[in-house]
């Protein structure tokens, strides 16, 4: 029944909140605080449920709330009964039924700057006339507005709502970062996530002055209580791995580290590559992270060098791979990076591992994750285990923002031509001669490439890989990434040597990177292979199909001379020497793993 | 009706917590010491989840008693 306070959270939680305080205090060690709530609109059931999310996280509160939308006289003029309570955390219920006076059409530019002046003053008042409990504030920022009466207007010009809105908001997380004890609880992400349709009641608002629905209750007393926890030290500080249908697709054991779903070549791939980089990304700010695996420890650490893999061997603080059972092995980690047992959320695709490991260990969060991989991160996220109010690295980092933004500032005048443009992308391309992690994918791309696809062949798995392993072919696969991620594999020649020159079977792409001078850098691979090959003439065929219109000039392009043609069909020839210029100017390119 | 009134007495029941609790068409806010305002509307959304409805303002402020909640939501279900 606890379950209930998991993402996703359900919806009898309010009806059946009875009974889930009563187990909860089941529990015999809490940590005791005293939180006021000061609301703008009515708040008993947002306290009822901020109740069990707080018990669930070992924190026993007692409460005080203020009476009916007096937020602003109890911080301003105090209140003994506040005074009396000694507040360890005072929690701000406003919403957008608060703000005093939004803009009208009459008003001027500077009207409205007086009125979003007058906003936040009221909103500063409030936060310093607290300061004398020097406890912390947690204060809802807003949630946008149901209707907008200028439509999509609204968003950008200063009359509309939901400017005025972000404009608030954006003066809120300002002042947050200067007033050390304040803390915004993101209703404005809390609400869009619900979809505000489902946010919004206006019966509950008219009849009870409830600003949200009771479906939105949970979610906004859930982050309020993970505000809290981080607040106090309590958010959870390392993320333990299993590692087969977890952090890859398929079984290391089994599949090998050419038949494990990473990458981008599959969307089952795609998907464990992005949990991955969520791994990363925690690990970047300051979670640690672990692997607890039924596996050979040579097997599961394989399995990290795939070229693919986002997590690498050494970003994980504790690995236990190996076949004891994976409570034990939880335990251990726990010992090693010294860290309570209550700090650790572990994830694993496999139902029976979860269930022994919280039966065994309850103190663990263990996340219903499910198996499917693309519903991962969202167990981690939207249960806020890693929620924390500060970021270390901040102030290290704080003179590189600066300099980016400079960077930034100076970039929005440039891109005269669409040369600079692709200099802009930061472009890295790494092209070699295939090898065998990449066969499959190689494979699929020749079957069904139609477009840039200069001769349209296609291979069988066996024999793209008799191509590779012969002496009188040359073989090239391209990869390219850019500054927005990794592309993949993209880009496939094979062309055979004979009577010394050099005759393209093979050349395609896929279309999601055309016009990125790819095609260019393939070219200038290929020439450095003939070079290195004592080969100086290369032959392209381009042979249409009712696809492939869109190369049917590319030899030409290149520079080659045409020798034959058939109906649609030609041939063509480039001499090359060691003076050959290179086509592409904007890729950096980069040799395979193969060396 | 009787239907209605089971599916009822299932929700006050979890939300007073007593397994036991028997209620009838004449069952008020008088007759349960912890019906009050903020109690009724958990009952109110309660209801409104389970039958995927939702009152009216008008109706909101009408149900005074068990009698009239099954009437409305036999009305606005069927």
């Amino acid at each position: 029944m606890l379950e209930m306070l998991n993402y996703p959270f359900d919806n009898n939680i309010l009806v059946k909140k009875k009974k889930l305080k009563k187990l909860l205090l089941k529990k015999s060690k809490f940590l005791e605080k005293n939180i006021a709530i000061l609301g703008g609109s009515t708040t008993s059931e947002v306290r009822n449920i901020l109740e069990l999310f707080l018990l669930k996280n070992g924190i026993k509160p007692n409460f005080y709330e203020s009476e009916y939308n007096k937020f602003y006289e109890d911080a301003l003029f105090g209140s003994d009964a506040l005074e009396a309570f000694k507040p360890d955390v005072i929690y701000i219920h406003t919403s957008n039924v608060n703000v005093i006076k939004y803009p009208e059409i009459s008003h001027t530019r500077q009207d409205i700057d007086t009125l979003l002046e007058n906003e936040c003053n009221r909103f500063e008042q409030v936060w310093s006339g607290l300061q004398k409990y020097s406890c912390a504030i947690i204060q809802n920022n807003f949630e946008l507005p149901l209707e907008r009466n200028l439509g999509n207007l609204d968003f950008y010009n200063e009359h509309g709502k939901v400017n005025f809105i972000h404009r608030l908001n954006q003066k809120f997380s300002v002042s947050a970062e200067k007033i050390k004890n304040l803390y915004i609880n993101d209703i404005n992400y809390q609400s869009s996530l619900l979809g505000l349709e489902k946010w919004y009641s206006r019966e509950y608002w008219y009849g009870y002055k409830y600003a949200l629905s009771f479906d939105a209750i949970p979610l906004v007393a859930h982050n309020v209580a993970q505000i809290i926890n981080a607040i106090f030290g309590q958010s959870k500080k390392c993320l333990v791995l299993d590692l087969d249908n977890t952090c890859w697709g398929g079984v290391i054991g089994d599949d090998g580290l050419n038949g494990i779903q990473i990458g981008t070549e599959t969307a089952i791939a795609e998907a464990y590559s992005a949990f991955q980089q969520y791994a990363k990304d925690l690990k970047s700010r300051g979670i640690t992270l672990a692997v607890s695996s039924k596996n050979d420890h040579a097997n599961a650490e394989e399995g990290f060098l795939h070229p693919d893999s986002v997590l690498k061997y050494k970003d994980f603080t504790a690995f236990k791979a190996n076949w004891e059972p994976k409570f034990s092995n939880i335990l251990d980690i726990a010992k090693e990076i010294n860290i309570g047992i209550d700090s650790l959320v572990f994830v694993d695709d496999n139902p029976a591992e979860r269930e022994i490991v919280s039966m065994q260990v309850p103190m663990i969060c263990v996340p219903n994750v499910g198996s499917n991989i693309s519903e991962y991160i969202c167990h981690i996220d939207k249960n806020g285990y890693f929620e924390t109010v500060s970021l270390l690295v901040d102030d290290a980092n704080r003179n590189k923002y600066y300099e980016d933004n400079k960077t930034r500032a100076d970039e929005e005048a440039k891109f005269q031509d669409y040369g600079s443009f692709l200099d802009s992308l930061n472009m890295r391309a790494e092209i070699s001669t295939f090898i065998p992690i990449y066969m499959d994918r190689i494979t699929q791309l020749i079957n069904k490439t139609n477009q840039f696809n200069l001769t349209t062949k296609r291979y069988t798995f066996g024999e793209v890989e008799g191509a590779a392993n012969s002496e009188n072919y040359i073989t090239l696969y391209g990869k390219l990434e850019d500054k927005f991620g990794d592309n993949g594999l993209i880009a496939i020649i094979i062309a055979e040597i004979k009577e010394q020159m050099c005759h393209i079977d093979l050349w395609l792409m896929s279309c999601r990177v055309l016009k990125r001078d790819m095609e260019q850098a393939m070219l200038d691979a290929l020439v450095e292979e003939c070079l290195a090959k004592g080969i100086y003439t290369i032959r392209g065929y381009y042979y249409k199909s009712a696809k492939n219109a869109m190369v049917s000039k590319l030899y030409e392009k290149f520079g080659f001379t045409l020798l034959e043609q058939s109906g649609d069909d030609t041939v063509w020839e480039l001499k090359i020497s060691a003076a050959y210029k290179e086509q592409n100017k904007h890729i950096k390119r980069e040799r395979g793993l193969d060396e | 009706m009787s239907n209605i009134k089971d599916k009822i007495q299932e929700i006050f029941r979890d939300i007073f917590d007593e397994e036991e609790l028997v209620i009838s068409e004449e069952t008020t806010a008088d007759d349960i010491e912890e019906w009050d305002s903020l109690n009724h509307i958990n009952i109110i959304s309660a209801i409104e989840k389970e039958y995927k409805i939702k009152f009216a303002l008008g109706e909101l402020q009408a149900m005074k008693d068990v009698g009239e909640m099954i009437h409305l939501i036999s009305v606005k279900s069927s």
